[in-house]
């Protein structure tokens, strides 16, 4: 019981991670990043090739990686995404396109297949709470995750680009004619949201292997994540990876581990079947009105 | 003194002469008007029928069969457009295309039921129940609706793994046509049957109805529709036609397993629509026919084909302003000229 | 004529997080009576409207219409019922042509039970009830993509679109706004006509001084609240409706 407390704590948080730079993205510029999960492996891959092939310390690796991986956001964004913006339809297209690209092609490389291709933890060993072995790695998520939601809550509240970020996260025909560009914002809000999701990656991916496959499930948590408790909104992202984190964590170990997946799906269609504006949903109605 | 003024200059678009003779009751009035009507609908129409006699006579037993799973893809490219005309984006034809495949597999691996019923049994079964599952949620707003399609297949690919059923991770087998004659030419008269019936559909006030929901839902309930009854017609159709393109594959690969949920049958016809171009259903054709053969010589390569028809549907989504079958369809009706801007 | 009045709201609220935007409104319209409802902005109108119609669902009240309970019904069914209404906020189908914008509420079940037109024949029907909103059905005008015309032809294919159902109570929620002189002028005339062959018409409405002419009676609505209903010239003399519109930059003329 006391492993699944944990491991559930753990299971939790890093879901958080996975989920929140989606949510991000979405309730700043109201674009769904169907890309999310391809950029999440992009970047773990990239640090892995820096780290592996040319020799650097990890944390330098790790670095780079963010460094380029905001620039390849902000060059998607604004190739592709900036062209079709407003139009969903498009949108998800061009962001699941781009996404299948980047999967695919780092497949056909032969990423994360048979060889299996591992990042090395930050902090190494494990300790032992409540009589239960953990790997220190897993804490490390969990202090990740924290601090990166302080760093996250401070700057949107406190720095003139949060103010600006929120502001076109509610309106964003107001925060035009108030001068700010709305293009620009959101591609900030995008090189964001994917560097939180690199970070996730580093984080998360050192607990396992790197696997190709993890761009399609990052992108299903961070989904049934924000399905659950509520896109574009922070608090509601915590409290829908908890409640998916334990979920997963008590089907797997009373069920069996394939149930997890199972649990994610069924996650995503009965919210959305129920209630789909999730638990701290900011639209309240999905509906339109007259 | 009046300034030489540079000259700038516009494209002009006008009818050919020969579209406007042809219109009406004037297309009888020689063979020109007459042909050209007639070739670009009859034409392809033959040249399709004529494939599989080609490939298949020719010796090209490859290439046969890819006929026949182009004849597949565009079933599914063409039902997904009929869903998006109707203002529902589904990211999950595969939903039904794998559940017919799995009715088809069931009942022919558990009843050994004959073809001949197991492939309506199919297309009936995946409508009912892939319509089922999603009526709950047609009022969602469109980024919603297409998280829910994207996630109940692989939901069911999940739900399959772990519980075993239905053949699990295996998958089950399925009795084969009894010849390849019968495979290509009811996948092609399928193929034709929904070309022909969607396009009477969309041009009828039925399909009016349909177009207008697709642009603005609320004022369609305005004006005294049942959109929502409107809406589970049209999915009924669309999953109808996709669990039928299932019943297909199941049994020219003999075959029902998971890979029929798979992410590829999802976004393939979504790639075929946008290429080829939406809305009129020859579109959808001619895309689902360009990307099969296209990606076919890269099937060995396995994901390599996936990443490039991903960045087709990506190019074509983003530079080009209509599919290819508008873009031959204009220029084969009017032709373009650069005029003076006075 | 029946004793029953058409339409009866009784105590009807709706409110949106804190704000009552209905609230409690009570009122009868008989059949072939002229409401006209009237108030400043951001008074509940068009959310008053809304609810009665279906679009919303109300907090409490009911709605009755000829008798029969339709508090809660669903919009489409409420316009087979005969009830048609015009919305604000026009949305018409920007890339059809505008007279087949008219075939849509055509192919409504009331509309087919009315008429039995089948298809094929909606065409010169949808044709018919744009010339009764005084488009010409050789000019140009029916044959553009409706997304083309100004807001005042869009108002008044709104207005085709609503007949297009045959009502027997037209709802029309601020249908000259955005019209010039001459079109109100024009569709005044055509709403006038609608009344002499016996419509019921709610009419919600800015421009007081046209519907003071032609309603049997008015009813003020400010902050959600009945204030006062009456014959126009009661209504619009009294104290309370002076007091009304004296904090907004609107006079009654």
């Amino acid at each position: 019981m006391t492993a699944v407390l944990i491991f559930g704590l753990a299971n939790s948080m890093g879901l958080a991670l996975m989920a929140i730079g989606f949510s991000f993205i979405f309730g700043i510029s109201g674009i769904a990043n169907f890309a999310y999960g391809a950029l999440y492996i992009l970047g773990a891959s990239i640090a892995y090739l820096l780290f592996t092939f040319l020799g650097l310390p990890y944390w330098a690796a790790v670095l780079a990686s963010l460094v380029i991986m905001s620039i390849i956001a902000a060059i998607i964004y604004y190739i592709a995404i900036q062209r079709v913006r407003g139009a969903i339809l498009s949108e998800v297209i061009v962001t699941m396109g781009i996404g299948l690209v980047i999967i695919e092609i780092l497949r056909w490389t032969g990423f994360g297949g048979s060889n299996q291709a591992f990042l090395p933890s930050f902090i190494a060993g494990g300790l032992t709470i409540g009589g239960v072995g953990i790997e220190n790695q897993r804490i490390f998520v969990v202090g990740v995750g924290l601090v990166l939601f302080l760093l996250l809550w401070l700057v949107t509240r406190y720095t003139k680009i949060g103010l600006a970020l929120r502001a076109i996260s509610q309106d964003e025909l107001t925060a035009l004619s108030l001068g700010l560009n709305n293009d620009r914002l959101a591609m900030v809000a995008m090189g964001i949201g994917t560097i939180i999701s690199v970070i996730a990656a580093v984080s998360i991916i050192p607990l396992g292997f790197l696997s190709i496959d993890s761009g399609y499930e990052v992108l299903v948590f961070a989904l049934a994540v924000g399905v659950l408790g509520g896109l574009g909104s922070t608090p509601g992202i915590i409290a829908g990876a908890f409640v998916l984190g334990y979920l997963q964590t008590l089907a797997s170990a009373y069920l069996g581990p394939q149930w997890m997946m199972v649990v994610t799906f069924l996650a995503i269609v009965l919210v959305l079947l129920i209630k789909p504006s999730g638990i701290f949903g900011k639209q309240k109605e999905l509906e339109e009105r007259v | 003194m009046a300034k030489e003024e540079e000259k700038q200059y516009r494209r002009e678009r006008i009818d050919r002469g020969i579209n406007a003779r042809s219109s009406d009751i004037f297309a009888l009035s020689s063979w020109r008007e007459i042909v050209y009507l007639v070739s670009p609908r009859v034409l392809p129409m033959i040249a399709l029928l004529a494939l599989p006699l080609i490939f298949q006579l020719g010796g090209s037993f490859y290439w046969a069969k890819v006929v026949v799973i182009l004849a597949i893809v565009a079933i599914l490219a063409m039902s997904w457009d009929l869903l998006r005309i109707a203002g529902m984006f589904s990211l999950g034809q595969a939903l039904f295309f794998g559940t017919g495949c799995y009715i088809a597999g069931s009942l022919s691996y558990y009843l050994h039921w004959p073809i001949y019923l197991t492939i309506p049994a199919g297309a009936l079964g995946g409508a009912i129940l892939g319509t089922s599952l999603l009526m709950g949620t047609l009022q969602l707003r469109g980024i919603y609706f297409a998280m829910v399609t994207l996630a109940f297949p692989l939901l069911l690919v999940k739900v399959i793994q772990a519980t075993a059923i239905l053949g699990g991770t295996a998958g089950l087998a399925a009795a084969p046509f009894p010849n390849y004659w019968v495979a290509a030419y009811l996948a092609i008269g399928a193929l034709m049957i929904c070309l022909f019936g969607f396009r009477r559909l969309i041009d009828s006030d039925w399909g009016l109805v349909v177009r207008a929901i697709g642009q603005d839902d609320v004022a369609v309930i305005a004006s005294g529709i049942n959109v929502r009854g409107r809406k589970i017609q049209v999915l009924l159709i669309s999953s109808g036609a996709s669990a039928f393109a299932g019943t297909l594959m199941t049994h020219l690969v003999s075959y029902a397993g998971l890979s029929s949920f798979a992410l590829e049958y999802s976004i393939l016809p979504v790639a075929s629509v946008v290429v080829g171009g939406g809305g009129n259903f020859a579109g959808a054709l001619l895309g689902a026919g360009l990307l099969t053969f296209a990606t076919e010589s890269l099937r060995t390569l396995g994901s390599l084909r996936i990443a490039l028809y991903s960045l087709l549907m990506v190019v074509f989504a983003l530079g080009v302003r209509e599919g290819i079958f508008p873009y031959i369809r204009r220029r084969y009706h009017q032709f373009e000229r650069r005029v003076a801007v006075d | 004529m029946n004793d029953e009045p058409m339409l009866k709201v009784v105590d009807l609220s709706k409110h949106f997080g804190g704000v009552k935007a209905v609230d409690n409104v009570s009122f009868e319209v008989n059949e072939g009576e002229f409401l006209g409802i009237i108030g400043p902005n951001g008074a509940g109108k068009t959310t008053l409207l809304s609810v009665i119609t279906g679009f919303l669902k109300r907090d409490t009240g009911k709605v009755f219409y000829q008798g029969k309970n339709i508090t809660g019904l669903s919009p489409y069914k409420i316009c087979e019922l005969g009830i048609a209404r015009t919305l604000q906020m026009v949305r018409p189908f920007y890339n059809l042509p505008a007279f087949k914008n008219i075939i849509i509420p055509l192919c409504s079940p009331r509309a087919i039970k009315k008429s039995g037109a089948k298809y094929g024949e909606r065409d010169d029907i949808a044709l018919d009830y744009m010339e009764e909103v005084g488009f010409e059905r050789d000019s140009s005008v029916p044959y553009k993509p409706a997304g083309v015309l100004p807001h005042g032809y869009v108002k008044r294919l709104e207005l085709a679109r609503a007949l297009a159902m045959q009502p027997d109570l037209l709802v029309l929620d601020e249908l000259f706004s955005g019209m010039s002189m001459s079109e109100v002028a024009s569709t005044m005339f055509i709403i006038e006509k609608l009344r002499e062959r016996g419509m019921t018409i709610i009419m919600v409405e800015h421009r007081v001084k046209e519907l003071v002419r032609v309603a049997s009676r008015l009813l003020l609505l400010n902050f959600g609240k009945k204030v006062i209903e009456g014959s126009p010239m009661d209504v619009v003399n009294s104290p309370v409706a002076i007091e009304t519109y004296l904090g907004s930059s609107e006079e009654v003329e």
